[in-house]
């Protein structure tokens, strides 16, 4: 293929066609024949990034030395989409190295959960319906990492939150499956309203949307910092916190688990719940000016990694679990954002998506294998009978860890490192993300032993290993768990460099990378330590430390009351107005009494107009005779009261045309 | 002389009409707008117009009042009988005349361009007909009549059948119509 | 004598045509019985005979009693046609009182 073949936006049409055909046509379609339509789409998206890789390499050719095409691309539909006044928004997709590392990871891993999948979902009645909502959501997620404006990623945030809804309810017979798509939907845009602000006031300071065009906006003006610039990163971060569930708006996160586990490992793990990540290290020229921001950011996302991991330990749900440790390590990418370690963080998203994804696929697989058993407490002993998940999931809970040489001890150093470096606080925040570590290694671990160690606690179960298609992401997903993290942190950074920014950490004290690095290995061997007393050699010491911190165990157990503070401060007054005030003053009394008196308006008028038409001859003669007579009147009233000052030049001609036409009829 | 003609016969215009309003059966009103018509044929030769007084009693009270006494008997129609009435036929309609009749009375009696009815100073017709001034009325009238408008006379006497037509269609005898088929 | 050599002014006439169409309209409100009210309605055509022959006397313009030469011809058709319908309606109806033929309503 060359350059000039290349169009960007065969990379979301291809799903959004596959979506099409699966969504309108698949439930007469034969099985295969949807498997093959529904991966097709993802896998050609997944070559068409691979080949805008290779186009991109500069080639040995003098002529090419910075590769058939350039980054950054942009294509732009020639037909505007807003062109109004002064306002000018395109249709236009971008392609640099941040949005090609994105792609990489969205379509690749998207495709290797579109294989998973075909096993995981074979017996579902809603499959063709599954895969084309799968569709949907890559389309809208290229289009998001796409974009070459606000309003364009807008619209692909928008719908991956619409696909985030379809999918969570998929089971949409079951009550609590249908009342998470609503509650992800709705907590959802709570930060979609941040975002629009955001987009307001983009607008109103810069007056486009444009990356591009504020990039270069702000750096006419070095000097313009803080003001209404930490207002708008302030607005885009809701939005940020919203689709990547930070606090206050990660509680739709764990509720999202009622949907299918592929659908928990693509969207709540590996992709969309990064976009709030893209879309500070996409506007990272704004965050760059607004310290203020930069620092709620930091703060925000170690608050939220911590939080998390402390309800983590406590869940008995495995999909739970790994929720709560998606919301912590999302915290992660935060934290790296905020000290504006841009790079840092989209490399822990990069492995995040490698690890996290394969926890989630490795979980499916062993709830299929135990028949749905999700419980924690009902596992146990399945290391023997379902191996190469066993494997699989013991790379991904080590690399999540941050062993080395696995990807995520890279990641993971690189944020940490990049925090303590950003003085007091940065020291402060790098002791968060430490103890986050340590608990992150606990829960893991807990996990691990609980589900594939020590005897089966269900001895009723006849676990049986997945099938191939379901066996296949987990072992490249592992693969590349162990060597995702290889290419080090600076090659990286100096790769996204034009894209965010360069990344500099370096320090005066010599070897302090590696000084932090091992004490994070030595936090993550104790939790190794703590878990395997806990939960292997000793199973009885967690009772007895829940019977010690009774009031402590029981906040933890129950995610600290926050959905039911919300649903006490928020939910219910709301539901209260709703059903009271606009449902009962302002629909029936208001609205229904206007219509009420619109009706009766029209049938009195109607009542009183109709004894008019009575038949009654001498009625119509009398009102007959009354028109006559005042016409008569005002027609001489207006003429001063004698017959011949009445205009009468129209009747005169008419007259006279008579008159001369038979005049020749002689 | 005129001035007394006039007054004994428009009295009995304003009696007839009078009468009809006043009298509850139909055969008493049909006489009375005979009287009305008569009377208005004598008013017509006081005012010079001699072919339309004569044409009034032939086809007014010749004809058409006969055909309303014809009509009066075939029906048999009877006294008034009292019906529940129209309100708006009094409540509307008598101010609608009342209004009607004052103002035409005052633009008559304001208007200043009218004289007074001399007999004898002959009618114009079309100057381009070019008739004697002394003429007499029907002469002038014909004259008018078939030459200029010649076509509307047509299509009167055309209209007539028309309505003779019409007038057997639509009183025709139902049950006459099926026993003459058979 | 001079009295009676006078010339009757043409307004009288006229407003001897006025009073008689009031009076027909008049006979039309108030009668009850179909025929009568057709009578009225030839009154009000008569008193505008009137009126159009005492103008044509007026301005000695002869196309006034054209007109009204016209207007006798169309009263004529019109009382035929009228009276048929009449009769036709007293064969359905049964009745000559205008109050009871009130069909044509809502």
């Amino acid at each position: 293929m060359n350059g000039s073949l290349f169009h960007l936006w065969f990379i979301p049409l291809l799903p959004f066609a596959g979506f099409l055909l699966n969504g309108i046509l698949g439930r007469r379609l034969p099985k295969w024949l949807v498997t093959t339509i529904a991966l097709l789409a993802p896998l050609l998206s997944f070559l068409f990034v691979l080949s805008a890789y290779v186009l991109v390499m500069p080639g040995k050719d003098p002529d090419l030395r910075h590769g058939l095409i350039q980054l950054p691309f942009v294509e732009t539909c020639p037909q505007p989409w807003l062109a109004v006044g002064a306002l000018h928004i395109d249709f236009s997709l971008v392609l640099d190295q941040l949005s090609l590392v994105m792609l990489l990871v969205v379509t690749g891993v998207g495709f290797l959960i579109h294989l998973y999948s075909v096993g995981y979902m074979h017996g579902d009645p809603g499959y063709a319906r599954y895969f084309s909502y799968l569709n949907l959501f890559l389309f809208f997620m290229t289009t998001l990492v796409l974009a070459g404006n606000v309003l364009v990623m807008f619209v692909g945030w928008e719908g991956v939150g619409l696909a985030s809804y379809l999918l969570i309810g998929f089971w949409f017979q079951k009550k609590s499956a249908a009342d998470a798509g609503k509650k992800a939907f709705l907590v959802n845009r709570v930060g979609d309203f941040g975002f629009l602000i955001g987009i307001f006031l983009l607008l109103a300071n810069f007056g486009t949307l444009t990356f591009s065009e504020i990039a270069a906006k702000l750096a006419l003006m070095p000097y313009w910092t803080g003001g209404v610039l930490t207002a708008i990163c302030l607005c885009l971060l809701i939005g940020a916190a919203g689709k990547s569930a930070q606090l206050p708006l990660y509680v739709w996160l764990p509720d999202a688990m009622e949907g299918p586990t592929p659908v928990s490992a693509l969207i709540h793990a590996a992709t969309m719940v990064t976009a709030g990540v893209y879309l500070i290290a996409r506007t990272h020229f704004l965050f760059d000016r607004s310290p203020y921001a930069l620092a709620v950011v930091a703060i925000v996302g170690a608050a939220t990694a911590l939080f998390a991991a402390t309800i983590g330990l406590v869940q008995n749900d495995i999909k739970r679990v790994l929720a709560y440790s998606t919301i912590s390590q999302l915290g992660y990418m935060f934290l790296a954002c905020g000290v504006a370690a841009y790079s840092a963080a989209i490399f822990h998203l990069v492995t995040h998506a490698f690890f996290k994804a394969l926890l989630f696929l490795a979980a499916g697989s062993v709830i299929h294998a135990l028949g749905g058993e999700q419980d924690l407490r009902k596992m146990g002993g399945l290391r023997k009978k379902i191996p190469v998940t066993f494997w699989t999931m013991t790379i991904a809970v080590f690399t999540i860890a941050g062993f080395p040489p696995l990807a995520a001890f890279f990641s993971k150093d690189a944020i940490l490192y990049a925090a303590f470096l950003q003085g007091t606080a940065g020291k402060a925040l790098w002791f968060v993300g430490l103890a986050t570590a340590l608990l992150t290694s606990l829960y893991m671990f807990r996990l691990w032993y609980m589900t594939f160690l020590g005897e089966s606690r269900s001895p009723d179960a006849h676990p049986h290993e997945s099938p191939w298609s379901m066996l296949v992401p987990l072992v490249i997903l592992a693969a590349l768990s162990v060597g995702g993290g290889w290419i080090g942190v600076e090659r990286f950074g100096a790769y996204l460099a034009p894209a965010v920014g360069e990344y500099h950490a370096a320090s005066t004290i010599p070897h302090l990378e590696i000084i932090l690095s091992i004490v994070a290995v030595l936090v993550a061997l104790e939790g190794l330590l703590i878990a395997d007393k806990f939960y292997r050699r000793k199973p009885e010491r967690p009772a007895q430390w829940a019977a010690v911190l009774p009031i402590g165990y029981k906040v933890l157990a129950n995610k600290y009351y926050i959905d039911e503070i919300y649903s006490a401060v928020l939910v219910k007054p709301l539901l209260i107005v709703s059903k009271y005030i606009l449902g009962w003053v302002v629909d029936t009394a208001i609205l229904g009494g206007l219509a009420w008196l619109l009706g009766g308006l029209a049938n009195f008028a109607g009542m009183i107009l109709q004894r008019w038409q009575s038949g009654n001859l001498r009625s119509y003669a009398a009102w007959l005779a009354a028109a006559a007579a005042a016409l008569l009147f005002f027609a001489l009233y207006f003429s001063g009261w004698s017959f011949s000052s009445l205009h009468a030049e129209p009747l005169n001609k008419i007259s006279h045309i008579t008159v001369l036409h038979f005049g020749e009829a002689r | 002389m005129h001035l007394v003609l006039f007054a004994i016969f428009a009295a009995l215009c304003l009696a007839g009409a009078i009468n009809l309003l006043v009298q509850s059966h139909p055969i008493n009103s049909a006489l009375s707008l005979i009287v009305v018509m008569t009377s208005l044929a004598v008013l017509y030769l006081l005012l010079g117009a001699e072919f339309l007084a004569i044409a009034q009693i032939i086809v007014y009270a010749g004809a058409v009042m006969v055909l309303f006494t014809f009509v009066v008997m075939l029906l048999n129609a009877g006294r008034e009988e009292r019906t529940y009435g129209s309100h708006a036929a009094k409540i509307v309609g008598f101010p609608a005349v009342a209004v009607f009749l004052a103002v035409i009375a005052t633009v008559l009696l304001r208007a200043q361009g009218l004289g007074a009815a001399h007999l004898g100073e002959g009618l114009n017709a079309a100057k381009s007909l070019g008739a004697a001034n002394d003429s007499s009325n029907l002469v002038v009238l014909s004259q008018v009549l078939f030459h200029e408008l010649l076509l509307p006379f047509e299509v009167t006497s055309v209209l007539i059948l028309i309505a003779i037509l019409g007038a057997v269609a639509l009183a025709r005898h139902e049950g006459a119509e099926r026993t003459a088929e058979k | 004598m001079n009295f009676l050599q006078q010339d009757v002014p043409i307004d009288w006439y006229l407003l001897l045509s006025a009073a008689l169409f009031s009076l027909g309209v008049v006979g039309f409100l108030i009668k009850r019985n179909l025929i009568t009210v057709f009578m009225s309605i030839e009154l009000m055509l008569n008193a505008v005979n009137l009126s159009f022959v005492a103008f044509a006397q007026q301005w000695h313009a002869v196309k006034g009693q054209i007109f009204v030469f016209f207007v006798m011809m169309v009263a004529a058709a019109e009382a035929a046609v009228g009276l048929a319908i009449i009769i036709a309606v007293f064969r359905v109806r049964a009745t000559l009182a205008v109050d009871r033929i009130d069909r044509m309503k809502l």
